[in-house]
């Protein structure tokens, strides 16, 4: 029943996104002077997303639920993976203020603490010897760069 | 006799001290580079090229080839154990590759990928020496409506990447295309799908987008369930670790498949070897007895993708040296090279220089027995990774995932689009959607659109011209066919069950 309303959910999705690359690509030139203009692959493309997304919601309507035998979507555990997402999209946006280092190492405890709720010790003695290990291979071994914060790594 | 003198002649090249060093510096660079992700061959190519102005010129080409080629064999290893591809060409590998890893199979699908690497990589090397210059000049029949008709080809391949529905993958194969439209319209400098962001004007970046796909997407799925679920079985002793005989023989079809396809999609300029490993992917799963098993672990899916882009690098020196034209990145930056060292790479090198060509053919045969011997062996060592508790693991997947990224253009807006693409690829993962479909239709996007584009030019908007063209009519005639494989499964299942309801 679950996977038949994500089935549904998503195809509504996609089709309201194909009538945006639908509109995107009607504002562009679909002939240019040389040929096909940037309008044309675009349109072309849009109209099958909604051609598609049109066959799976049809599909998801007509097939009965009892037949999907794939497991269901819980919202417990899918919120813990958006938790986990949110955490990393947080840490990005401090890697430019922070650096690697230090957003790495807080990312990990969060994972590690929060998530999966094991030691605060062990969450910081692994964040910290993930970090020193990326600092030793990346940045003095392979001199690669990596985003530093005002203390400078 | 004369390929044959002309190989002893390069191997006494090859084999000087001097040049059997720099092949192995070459190759061990290349796997380095190959296994991280981001830091692809072309970068580290260009970086060591002006070092190589005071070499001998033979000598550097062997050792900067040896980068390319060795990048290929590194380029599994993380697909396997951590779903992160370390090249594009081995998103692939991710599918079955890290299956097999989750099953404890980690060891035989390295073992295989270096085994499968090893015999393409030495057939595209028999191709570059046998057949070179007769398949420069059926490359060169390659015109944007066969094009056109390749990258169709190469799209139709999505019957064999879909799950249970195929309208989904069709779904996830339209975003791809879609995706790859993002950015400067390459004919007429307009903007597309950039959302007012000029740092998307260049479009969306392979490495973030398929970084974010299978490895966040990944963490994020493992993520769900709280403590210590045992993601990982590991095999217990050494000879576990390595493929059986029994996978080696399920895998004889998948090495002449790799090797084939690698090599005559590889000669094609601006096919590239991600296009190959996908073909033969495909190829390997349409004649397999147990098609359905694709997807969860079985070892061919492996062996036929990385001899694909293995056999790849030698595809792509066909027309690099036999007509001067590169086939991508790293041989345009091959070709610079041999440019600045003074030599005209065209139909007349091989004559005129034919040290150079020959120590070349002759040092791929080494390196690719030396990336075997150094290979095999690592297996154990880099399987164990899996060992690390998963509170270790994923951390680590998203450190590698974070520093793959940010390295290939030192941009955060690079690593933000992974984290978006984390997102999708999870969903993907939840609604049953083939993430594999929509990397297809982001390889293949931009050189589908650039060549119907430039076929309708041609023909002043005449669709007729796509069907006209011999090559091209016979590439989209086998396209048809499989694209219609599964509604004729699907009337066969049909046709049996009726005759079953009626005995």
């Amino acid at each position: 029943m679950m996977r038949n309303k994500g089935n549904l959910v998503s195809a509504t999705c996609l089709a309201v996104f194909g009538v945006y690359v639908i509109s995107v690509a009607s504002k562009l030139a679909y002939v240019s002077e040389v040929g096909p203009g940037p309008g044309f692959f675009p349109l072309w493309l849009g109209i099958g997303l909604v051609s598609f997304a049109a066959c799976l919601i049809f599909a998801s309507l007509a097939s009965p639920a009892n037949q999907d035998k794939a497991d269901p979507i819980t919202w417990k555990t899918t919120g813990r993976a958006l938790a986990g997402w949110l955490a990393l999209m947080l840490a990005i946006a401090l890697l430019g203020r922070l650096g690697f280092a230090l957003s790495f190492v807080l990312l990990t405890i969060f994972f590690i603490v929060a998530l999966d709720r094991r030691p605060v010790l062990l969450a910081v003695g692994v964040g910290v010897g993930l970090a020193v290990a990326f600092q030793l291979i990346f940045v003095t071994a392979l001199d690669v760069s990596l985003p530093t914060g005002f203390w400078g790594f | 006799m004369d390929a044959l003198s002309n190989l002893l002649l390069g191997f006494s090249v090859a084999l000087t001290p001097v040049n059997l060093f720099w092949c192995l510096v070459g190759v061990i660079l290349g796997t380095m580079v190959g296994v991280l992700p981001g830091l692809g061959p072309a970068a580290t190519i260009a970086m060591l090229l002006p070092l190589t102005l005071k070499m001998d010129h033979t000598t550097a080409i062997i050792a900067l080839a040896g980068i390319f080629y060795g990048a290929r064999y590194g380029g599994s290893t993380t697909s396997i154990l951590l779903n992160i591809p370390g090249e594009s060409s081995s998103v692939v590998t991710c599918l079955d590759g890290y299956q097999m890893a989750r099953k404890g199979r980690a060891g035989a699908a390295l073992g295989i990928s270096a085994i499968a690497s090893f015999i393409a990589g030495t057939v595209g090397v028999l191709g570059l020496m046998l057949i070179a210059p007769p398949l420069a000049r059926f490359a060169l029949r390659f015109a944007p409506p066969e094009y056109f008709a390749l990258m169709v080809l190469g799209l139709a391949m999505v019957v064999f990447l879909a799950g249970e529905s195929m309208v989904k993958a069709l779904l996830a194969m339209l975003i791809g295309l879609w995706i790859a439209t993002i950015g400067t319209d390459l004919f007429t400098a307009e903007s597309r799908f950039t959302f007012g962001q000029t740092k998307l004007l260049g479009g969306v970046d392979f490495i973030a987008a398929t970084v974010g796909i299978f490895a966040i997407g990944e963490v994020l799925v493992n993520l769900e369930s709280q403590g210590g679920a045992e993601i990982f079985k590991i095999a217990k002793g050494l000879r576990n670790l390595l493929p059986t005989l029994q996978d080696l023989k399920d895998c004889r079809f998948a090495f002449l498949n790799g090797s084939i396809v690698g090599f005559f999609v590889g000669a094609l300029p601006g096919a590239g070897a991600t296009v190959a490993s996908f073909m033969s992917y495909g190829i390997e799963k349409a004649f397999s007895r147990h098609p359905e098993k694709f997807g969860t672990g079985v070892i061919e899916g492996v062996a036929a993708p990385e001899g694909a882009n293995n056999a790849d690098a030698g595809g792509a020196l066909v027309p690099l040296l036999t007509l001067g034209i590169p086939g991508g990145n790293t041989t345009a930056i091959l070709l610079g090279g041999l440019i600045l060292w003074g030599y005209k790479p065209g139909p007349l090198l091989i004559q005129e220089h034919p040290e150079l060509f020959w120590g070349l053919v002759a040092s791929m045969y080494i390196g690719n027995v030396l990336l075997l011997v150094l290979n095999l062996p690592l297996v154990p060592l880099f399987a164990q990774i899996l060992r690390l508790p998963y509170y270790v693991l994923y951390p680590l997947i998203v450190g590698i995932s974070i520093v793959g990224v940010y390295s290939v253009n030192n941009s955060l807006f690079d690593v933000w689009m992974m984290g978006f693409f984390g997102l999708l690829g999870y969903l993907m993962r939840k609604l049953d959607f083939p993430a594999a479909a929509l990397i297809l239709g982001m390889v293949l996007g931009d050189s589908l659109e650039r060549a119907l584009r430039q076929s309708l030019m041609m023909s002043q908007g005449d669709l007729m011209i796509l069907v006209n063209r011999p090559i091209s009519a016979t590439l989209l005639l086998i396209a048809a066919m499989i694209l219609c494989l599964p509604a004729a499964r699907k009337v066969r299942s049909w046709r049996v069950e009726a005759i079953e309801r009626e005995s």
